[in-house]
């Protein structure tokens, strides 16, 4: 029998951590601090219009770009935290997660031979994205120094001649490091000159700890030249309802509905009509999240500091990313005897990028009494090792 | 740092304050002093434990009880109000708007004691025009707490 994969597809190197992964769903009684999801159920009145759409018959599919009533209410969001007029009609697609948008936004844009810049550590599907639609991902490695933000020289020593699409991972997802104004401002200065396309993924926007959240598409000249992607897991606690966005030029979006409709056909109906009310409602439900988890952020930094393990303070997302490259140990070694020892689970810096080496990704998205246990447990570990 | 506080007070109030201080960017000294301000002024009135009687062998039966009154010349409700709620049966007393004026919870060891503590000392009482009892059969929530909630982790490990 012939083989029938695609080269392509196989030449993807899997998720380095799935035997780690199979480990910790094996374990009983292990702490797991490794999830990247809110651990808040969706606020009710969102999931009770759920269900009223359901009761209403609403089951069929919407047009293809999304609810029109929920393109308003995006447009609506964007501009009021922003500042930033986007078209309902033609500039806005809703999609299946934000994961949908990045990989149809790539899709839509990219030639054979365009190189993507993906600042690393970061999420796993922008390397694996680019790969499938063809482009050669050029990998930044950024630096704990720089509180892992994207500086201009990092950028500008990246950019080839075909260089096309910039991703800015930020607030990021693993480190938790922000780009405020000053920062974007700098790396649009460059986009426009070296006339970059930059896909913004703001999908933890919400949750920021030292001032709002700041796009980069709110800086003149940039908006015609980002696709700004963001969604509502992380903002509503609504990962399962696979509900996210995408916003930029009408010809960009034009493109992207097209792969959107051959592919998805719409974002599933329900959570559309729930999205609705999330956004005409939600900003008070948002807010209660986020001083939550700016609390538990505390705790685990003053714990951190407690134990002298280094970690820089990360104003953005869920999670901090502390260095452990004191231990002599690799990050999945630390990780894997960390969970075989204590029953601990965190995720290694490797996972998102060989960049992460050295650190590890840990969630609190988890309630205060979890993340109490888990730090003792921690806590005892590393006088084990130092000991 | 004070509306955060009492949230977090209002749901815990036996939550460590060394490390409530370090959840809320504050030293514990300034937690404390703000605690005991709060205290003083009695915006923080009291700490209380919700209890589940259902689950103890301690009988317990609750009820709601309607009030209509007539008001007092000069002091409106506060009297007859202040009569009920010296009661220590009685829970709580609240004046409502609607069709009737005082809705007062009553705790009490039966129904009998329920029903002797409306006719002998509720409606004896000068102002009250007419009471209507509600018992309470169960408690799905209070205090913002759900009863029986069940608080497992369901969430299913993925690769990030």
């Amino acid at each position: 029998m012939r083989n029938f994969l695609s080269d392509k597809v196989t030449g993807i190197k899997p998720s380095g951590i799935r035997k780690f992964f199979d480990i910790v769903s094996e374990m009983k009684d292990a702490i797991s601090l490794g999830v990247g999801e809110p651990d808040f159920d969706t606020p009710w009145f969102i999931r009770d219009e759920g269900i009223y759409s359901l009761e209403k018959g609403r089951t069929f599919y919407t047009s293809n770009s999304g609810l029109k009533d929920l393109r308003k209410e995006i447009s609506n969001y964007i501009k009021r935290t922003q500042n930033i007029d986007y078209d309902p009609d033609n500039e806005i697609i809703v999609t299946v997660g934000g994961s949908e948008a990045i990989d149809i936004g790539l899709r839509a844009v990219i030639n054979p031979h365009d190189e993507v810049i993906i600042p690393q550590p970061s999420y796993v599907s922008y390397e694996p994205c680019a790969i499938l639609a063809n482009a050669k991902p050029v990998i930044i490695n950024l630096k704990a120094e720089n509180e892992f933000r994207l500086t201009p020289e990092e950028l500008l020593n990246a950019i080839t001649d075909r260089t096309k699409v910039l991703i800015l991972p930020f607030p990021n997802n693993p480190t938790g490091a922000i780009m405020e104004k000053e920062d974007l401002e700098k790396i649009a200065k460059i986009a426009v000159e070296k006339d970059l396309l930059v896909m913004s993924d703001e999908i933890y926007s919400a949750l920021t700890y030292k001032g709002k959240h700041v796009s980069i598409a709110s800086i003149e000249g940039m908006k015609e030249r980002t696709i700004l992607i963001n969604g509502f897991s992380k903002a509503y606690a609504m990962t399962g309802w696979r509900l996210g966005y995408a916003c930029g030029p009408k010809d960009i979006i034009k493109q992207m509905t097209k792969i959107h409709q051959f592919a998805i056909m719409c974002a599933p109906t329900t959570s559309q009509y729930a999205a609705v009310e999330a956004l005409r409602k939600g900003d008070d439900a948002v807010e209660e999240m986020r001083k939550s988890y700016n609390q538990r952020r505390r705790f685990l930094m003053n714990s951190f500091k407690e134990m002298g393990i280094e970690c820089f303070e990360p104003y953005g997302a869920f999670y901090v990313f502390p260095c452990i490259k004191e231990f002599n140990m690799t990050s999945e070694e630390f990780a894997t005897k960390l969970l075989m020892e204590e029953k601990v689970a965190v995720v290694p810096g490797t996972a998102f990028g060989d960049c992460g080496e050295g650190y590890l990704r840990i969630s609190y998205a988890y309630s205060i009494d979890n993340l109490k246990e888990a730090i003792s447990r921690i806590d005892k570990f590393v006088k084990k090792l130092k000991s | 740092m004070r509306d955060e506080l009492l949230s977090i007070l209002e749901k815990n109030s036996r939550i460590d304050f060394k490390e409530l201080a370090v959840m809320l960017g504050a030293t514990e000294e300034q937690l404390l002093q703000e605690i005991s301000r709060l205290e003083k002024e009695n915006i923080i009135c009291a700490y209380h434990t919700l209890i589940n009687w259902e689950k103890t062998d301690i009988e317990k039966v609750s009820a709601l009880i309607e009030v209509k009154v007539t008001p007092q010349r000069g002091q409106g409700f506060d009297h007859i109000a202040e009569r009920i709620y010296n009661y220590p049966e009685v829970k709580s007393v609240y004046l409502i708007s609607g069709g009737y004026d005082l809705l007062v919870t009553l705790e009490e060891k039966s129904l009998k004691e329920i029903a002797a503590f409306v006719s002998d000392k509720l409606s004896p009482l000068d102002s009250i025009l007419s009471t209507a009892t509600h018992f309470i059969l169960k408690k799905y929530k209070d205090h913002g707490t759900i009863i029986n909630k069940t608080g497992k982790d369901e969430r299913e490990m993925f690769t990030p």
